[in-house]
């Protein structure tokens, strides 16, 4: 029987199998940063361990710093602490850091494809569950937690168990004003929050393959969403071609037998997946949340369910309370105060060309705060390059400089207590912008028409 | 890690389904460097009030509900893979987490933590759920070696990996079995084809 994608990249990183399906698996990349990692680098002093394969790490920080300024001093001391811990740690162990002002500093899960650190048949950690992201490569990339950065630092592996494949195959034209943000809201609102849990994600259809790298990218990211282990797309020509001449990414000959290589991972046509799914890129429409977990996700157009299919009422209920939402409402209309466009989801420039492109000769509604970061320095580079930043400026936005930002209020960037934020960042949990947030999760395009609208309309209806 | 024992104690109930481990420790508390102190913050914005008084109708706040045992509704730890949530539960006191559904990423993290997760049936996590509520003083046995959780006459088998069982009873970690294949690992890479 022929082997899965996710078979032939997992089982190419097996040093050993252990009883009880438990595998030593080899870690390629090891991405950290610095909310994750300071627990890890005291383990292994604790017990006197070095790193094993230190050029195999790469360290940015992102989740604490700000998004103004950040020639400065972080101002906020525990923040700042945390920084200096992780510059402190890389250069104790001389580890690769990108710190703040270095070119290549940036969210970890958008440094790592753009510099040519994220290659297909890779297996990648990090300790931050959108580590999915690097699977749009056809790498094995998923989260892990803060002893699992000291095993991986103290031996380059894991024990891990193996997961379950899932494929979810999308196929057809996509409608007008559809995103691969909308494509990923659709699936997780189909296959609920906890769906993928035990799984591994393949992606794949002719949907799928017609997207773009950072398209994919966005759709990798969310897989953890909906609960999968991480999400993986097969390497293609537009995977090559956007790898071919990244920083450290094989070159010449190298590179032409590594495309050799990649080439052979794909889902051979006689594998079978522990679950399939199929949809159709005409049911999906620009999607927005209403609810506290990305699964509560609707077509922008229709109005909030009564209760979700499966789980208690009250659960439901208290979700809607938090977000002030009634069953069978529609959220068409409703003013929104923030505009959030940026996190490892949506923050990458072919994002950044799609707010320009909708705003461009327009001015954001009065009521709405409209910011966007760059995932990365090499973005907001690109971006002042192509003249986005003026086009933006001219809208009323605020770009800003890169980091996680209010993607999860651990830096200066969140949204108060009780107000609305359309964003394009990957969860909406109670508090994630912020204590108190309220956040609605949507495709870059959906955020542009509602900071110049400065309420939640139907879409498709402002495009030519 | 300390050695996981049998629990026997009473339980805190918190029936809500997809509890999100931004929940159980926001992210503003994910500044520290150390592992200590997380307890403080466990479910922070559930348990008190901006002002920093206790909300008084969350379960933690209830006097009437203590113990090592948190039972909890389906799809418990989702989101983040931030490990602190399960530092944050342990700290706090808890030994045990039952629900019928638990997320990947924390469940691992949980049992690199010594914090069992148990996971039983919908009906018996209804049926616990329901007598914990009526009678908070009912006693829950967690016997990892046999895997059974037991509670007044109706007890469940649970499930947990071999190796994972054998790391909690001894309070053995996979650092102290992974550095021990270092050999093992370097002919591994000698070997590899992949770039």
């Amino acid at each position: 029987m022929g082997k899965t994608l996710f078979d032939k990249v997992w089982d190419a990183h097996v040093v050993k199998s252990l009883v009880g399906d438990i595998d030593v698996l080899y870690i390629d990349r090891h991405l950290i940063h610095e909310v994750t990692s300071p627990q890890a680098f005291s383990e292994l002093e604790k017990r006197g361990l070095s790193l094993f394969r230190k050029e195999k790490m790469v360290a940015t920080p992102d989740h604490n710093i700000p998004t103004k300024d950040q020639h400065l001093p972080i101002k906020e001391a525990l923040s700042r602490h945390q920084v200096d811990t992780l510059l402190a740690n890389c250069e104790k162990h001389n580890v690769e850091l990108y710190g703040l002002g270095h070119p290549f500093q940036g969210i970890v899960h958008v440094i790592g494809p753009e510099l040519g650190i994220t290659l297909p048949g890779r297996t990648m950690v990090c300790g931050d569950s959108h580590t999915s992201t690097h699977g749009a490569f056809g790498a094995v990339a998923f989260g892990i937690g803060t002893s699992q950065v000291a095993q991986v630092m103290a031996s380059q592996c894991l024990l891990q168990s193996r997961p379950k494949t899932m494929r979810v195959t999308v196929d057809g034209e996509l409608n007008k004003g559809v995103l691969a943000k909308d494509i990923i809201l659709y699936i997780i609102a189909q296959l609920t929050a906890a769906g993928g849990t035990g799984y591994f994600i393949e992606y794949a259809g002719s949907t799928i393959e017609r997207l773009s790298m950072e398209a994919r990218m966005t759709i990798c990211n969310m897989s953890i969403e909906m609960g999968a282990r991480g999400g993986m797309i097969a390497p293609d020509q537009t995977t090559f071609d956007y790898i071919q001449g990244r920083e450290f990414a094989p070159k010449g000959e190298a590179f032409e037998s590594a495309v050799e290589y990649w080439k052979t991972l794909h889902t051979d046509a006689d594998a079978v997946f522990d679950k399939e799914y199929h949809f159709d890129a005409t049911d999906i429409e620009p999607m927005i949340t209403y609810g506290t977990n990305p699964g509560m996700g609707i077509k922008i157009t229709k109005a909030v369910p009564s209760h979700l299919g499966e789980g208690s009422v009250e659960s439901y209920n208290k979700s809607l309370d938090y977000m002030g939402f009634k069953p069978g409402e529609s959220l068409l209309g409703k003013p929104i105060n923030h505009v959030f466009i940026g996190s490892c989801t949506n923050s990458r420039i072919e994002d950044l060309r799609i707010v320009a492109d909708y705003v461009k000769g327009k001015k954001k509604a009065e009521n709405v705060s409209a910011m966007i970061v760059p995932g990365s320095k090499q973005v907001e580079k690109q971006a002042i390059a192509e003249g986005l930043d003026q086009v933006l400026l001219e809208a009323g936005f605020e770009l800003r400089e890169p980091g996680c930002s209010a993607c999860l209020g651990m830096n200066e960037d969140k949204v108060p207590t009780g107000e609305y934020c359309v964003s394009t960042s990957n969860r909406n949990f109670e508090g994630r912008q912020g204590p108190g947030a309220r956040t609605l999760l949507a495709s870059p395009l959906v955020a542009a028409v509602t900071a110049i609208e400065g309420r939640i309309v139907d879409i498709t209806k402002h495009l030519n | 890690m300390d050695k996981f024992e049998k629990v026997v104690s009473t339980a805190v109930p918190l029936a809500i389904e997809d509890i999100d481990t931004d929940q159980i420790i926001p992210a503003r508390f994910l500044k520290a460097t150390s592992r200590e102190g997380f307890g403080d913050n466990l479910f922070r914005d559930w348990r008190y009030n901006p002002d920093n008084t206790p909300k008084a109708d969350f379960v933690l706040n209830n006097p009437s509900y203590m113990g090592e045992i948190l039972v909890s509704g389906r799809n418990f730890g989702c989101g983040s893979s931030r490990e602190h949530a399960a530092w944050s539960l342990y700290d706090y006191g808890f030994k045990v987490i039952v629900s019928s559904f638990f997320a990947d990423i924390f469940k691992g993290n949980a049992l690199n933590n010594g914090l069992l997760p148990v996971q039983v049936s919908e009906t018996f996590l209804k049926a616990l759920l329901d007598a914990i509520t009526a009678n908070p003083t009912t006693k829950i046995s967690v016997d990892l070696a046999a895997q059974k959780i037991r509670f007044n006459d109706l007890e469940e088998s649970f499930e947990v990996n071999p190796y994972k069982k054998e790391c909690l009873i001894n309070g053995y970690d996979d650092i102290d079995y992974l550095v021990n294949l270092k050999d093992e690992i370097a002919a591994y890479e000698s070997a590899s084809v992949v770039i």
